[in-house]
């Protein structure tokens, strides 16, 4: 008869006990330095193993869906919406909201642990995609994607769709778009004929208006080396520039040293003090006070200068496309936020069920109509869409995508030095150093820089 | 029965020592109390490996990266480079020794401005007086704030266009200054913050070693008419030595690790001109902007070292003072 198994490890460790105990009583109690060393190593290897332990490779049934996600009012708008998904899918969804920093970073503790407590990341495809893909964080969509007539693929604008392949694989999908908007002061500008078509237009104006000794600024607009990079990119194109020429560095070129000059110039001269201090959230607040005639920033932030709470403007402000430059209006009309799969996630399946629904032809047409601009040229084309819009921004919107270059920063793995590169010689701009030594400078860093990541993106 | 003769006596085998018990294996076993003291180490090893783990394993795994060329990802096929990242490190004056600058700059400024408030404040509060406990938890509101929220609060109060500072600074006639937002302004002005955070601190340390200071060697340099500033100085200093020392090696500590109020104000790379990076920001941005954990880990090894030393020296000095 055979024991089982519980009373079988019992006698084991009564053999194990006897074996150690001698004939002499005193020793019934001791350990010999074998059994001694044999316990301690016994512990350490099973808290190793129960560290180590790759745990369950299958995903619990009642296991939640997990979404990262920015605080942003897309998530907020489809935080309503997650109720319907789950009936759906027969799965709850857990949705967690960080801000873009602590977001990215969360991603890369995480990530780096293979970590399958996420299923669906909401990732910034022009900063962290190229990165994430080298890095195999992202799950292979292409199948997905182009497999499903219903999903209609094609239907994403140009653009932004581009921006989703990486190493000839769709990785994300776009959900957010953004293009930067001339936001101006109606009030202001009737003496001048309304909003500024040119650049140079603007910048007369905003040297006229600005007072800045009493608190009046012409202009104000992101002034941070790494922060004004996305903003500062429309500018560059619109004098014919760009980051990069022929793969080499493009930020020492007369169009580039121009266009840093002329952003310098308009802070500098026309902006409030501690620019260089300022993104988003210090520039927004001072154009939603009236203090400032003109502000060019993403178009997604508009729903602030018309909330009674924050702005002192709603009647006053107004919506234009970007102002041509020397090359004419080229503002950058990009991908802000997409929607990709973490490659460890164990509910890839219904990961991209939600991404699917989430970013299908109706449900981008919903959030569109609800103030969030999406990537699907379905939901542009739809006038019903664009009715939550002011009349002047959706016109705005309209030819800024219309006009618009898919990206507003350097296409590199490490976006994030890439920009402070980029950035040097704007803040000499701002601060009224000479630009082109500091252009020249960042132009040799950079190139250096696009040297390294050309090798590394051999992935 | 003949009692038997000295010679018949049976002799007794003198008593030794019980032979050590053997196992049935042939080893030898350990005696009780032998046993008791391993068992107790055996009982207490999943504990001190657990700490162990938590300290030494996350040092040899940042040591081991310093020496690779890990980018991108901590897990990927790194390969090693030897000191090369520690190379790059020292010979990078763009970066590396500007933020070393700025870190002992900022800790030495902050550090001694709130050891002599902090001093004057435990001199004035050693005497009980009137509303003394109002005016110790006011004093504590500071130390009770988070990092993050004391950033953004000093933030708002110091935005050069809606600050409520240049509003007041204007009452007196001192134009509009640009604070956080000036690159030359931006460290004196994070020390400023961290001196209102972090004096309270101080006072608390030192009023805690004035409390226990003899009264009577003072009292005879009061008899023999030493003035109050000659008191201080030859009387109460010399026997706070030590706590002022102590106090100096914690806050000192915890100032060069600053953090949390330089990111919150400055943002990544502590500024448009990198005007606020210290070396912890630097490790931050290369580890989170720039994901170049080699070069990040190298960077965050030799701040230890750093750190160690003027524990280490700072030590040695509280040693020989209180020797």
């Amino acid at each position: 008869m055979t024991m089982p198994p519980i009373r079988r490890r019992h006698g084991a460790a009564e053999r194990s006990l006897s074996r150690g105990a001698g004939p002499v009583a005193p020793a019934k109690h001791a350990l010999t330095r074998r059994s001694f060393g044999a316990l301690v190593a016994a512990t350490a290897g099973a808290a190793t193993l129960s560290a180590c332990s790759p745990g369950p490779r299958t995903a619990d049934p009642n296991a939640p869906l997990r979404i990262m996600a920015i605080n942003h009012v897309w998530s907020q708008a489809i935080a309503e919406h997650l109720p319907e998904f789950e009936d759906l899918v027969g799965r709850r969804v857990s949705m967690r909201l960080l801000t873009a920093d602590q977001l990215s970073n969360s991603y890369n503790v995480k990530l780096n642990a293979s970590a399958t407590d996420i299923d669906v990341m909401m990732v910034r495809a022009l900063q962290e995609q190229i990165l994430f893909t080298r890095n195999g964080w992202l799950a292979d969509l292409t199948d997905r994607v182009e497999g499903d007539a219903a999903y209609d693929w094609t239907d994403f604008q140009e653009a932004p769709r581009e921006r989703s392949v990486t190493a000839d694989k769709v990785v994300s999908v776009p959900i957010v778009t953004e293009r930067p908007a001339l936001y101006y002061r109606k009030d202001l500008l009737e003496d001048f004929g309304g909003a500024p078509a040119t650049l140079e237009e603007m910048l007369e104006i905003s040297l006229e208006l600005a007072d800045r000794n009493n608190g009046f600024f012409g202009y104000v607009g992101r002034g941070q080396r790494s922060g004004a990079v996305t903003q500062w990119s429309s500018f560059l194109y619109s004098f014919g520039g760009d980051f990069t020429v022929d793969g080499a560095s493009g930020i020492g070129t007369p169009e580039a040293i121009a266009a840093y000059e002329f952003y310098g110039r308009l802070l500098a001269e026309t902006g409030p003090p501690g620019v260089t201090n300022m993104s988003l959230e210090q520039a927004m607040p001072i154009f939603a006070q009236g203090k400032a005639a003109f502000y060019i920033d993403a178009d997604a932030i508009y729903s602030n200068f018309l909330d009674p709470g924050i702005s002192t403007v709603i009647e006053e402000v107004g919506f234009a496309p970007f102002p041509a430059g020397p090359a004419g209006s080229v503002p950058h009309n990009i991908p802000s936020w997409s929607l990709g799969i973490n490659r460890f996630s164990l509910l890839q399946d219904d990961a991209w069920e939600f991404i699917r629904w989430i970013s299908g032809p109706e449900m981008v047409a919903r959030l569109q109509a609800a103030g969030i601009p999406g990537a699907r040229q379905s939901a542009w084309d739809d006038s019903a869409t664009l009715a939550s819009f002011p009349n002047d921004l959706a016109e705005s919107m309209r030819i800024n995508a219309e006009n618009g270059k898919g990206t507003d920063r350097p296409d590199v793995i490490q976006v994030g030095r890439a920009r402070d590169i980029v950035g040097r010689p704007l803040v000499a701009g701002i601060t009224g150093a000479a630009v082109p030594p500091v252009a020249a400078d960042a132009d040799a860093e950079f190139a250096d820089f696009l040297i390294r990541d050309n090798r590394q993106r051999e992935f | 029965m003949p009692s038997p003769t000295l010679a018949e006596t049976p002799t007794v085998a003198p008593e030794r020592p019980a032979a050590r018990a053997t196992t049935r294996s042939g080893r030898k076993a350990i005696p009780f109390e032998q046993a008791n003291r391993r068992l107790k180490w055996a009982l207490l090893s999943p504990a001190l490996g657990f700490v162990a783990l938590m300290i030494i394993f996350p040092l040899v795994f940042t040591l081991n990266l310093s020496l690779t060329d890990a980018f991108g990802a901590v897990n990927a096929n790194n390969t090693y480079i030897g000191l090369q990242n520690f190379i790059d490190a020292l010979t990078d004056t763009r970066r590396f020794w500007p933020a070393v600058w700025r870190t002992v700059y900022f800790t030495v400024g902050a550090v001694l401005l709130q050891t002599v408030l902090g001093l004057a404040l435990a001199m004035l509060m050693r005497k009980a007086f009137r509303g003394m406990e109002i005016v110790r938890t006011i004093l504590m509101v500071p130390l009770l704030a988070t990092p993050v929220a004391i950033g953004i609060l000093w933030l708002l109060i110091l935005d050069p266009t809606n600050g409520i500072a240049n509003h007041l600074l204007g009452f007196v006639g001192i134009p509009p200054q640009e604070f956080l937002g000036s690159v030359s302004q931006s460290l004196p002005t994070l020390m400023l913050i961290d001196v209102w955070q972090w004096t309270p601190m101080m006072t608390i340390l030192l009023l805690a070693g004035l409390s226990t200071l003899p009264e009577e060697p003072e009292e005879a340099a009061l008899m023999d008419g030493a003035n109050a500033w000659q008191r201080f100085r030859y009387i109460i200093l010399p026997m706070l030595r030590t706590t002022l020392l102590t106090a100096l090696v914690l806050r000192g500590v915890d100032a060069l690790k600053t953090f949390d109020i330089i990111y919150a104000t400055k943002g990544p790379g502590g500024g448009s001109a990198f005007e606020a990076e210290t070396l912890n920001v630097y490790a931050y941005g290369l580890t989170f902007d720039y994901q170049e954990y080699g070069l990040a880990s190298a960077v965050l090894v030799l701040f230890t070292i750093f750190i160690v030393a003027v524990v280490v020296l700072l030590r040695r000095r509280t040693g020989r003072t209180s020797a």
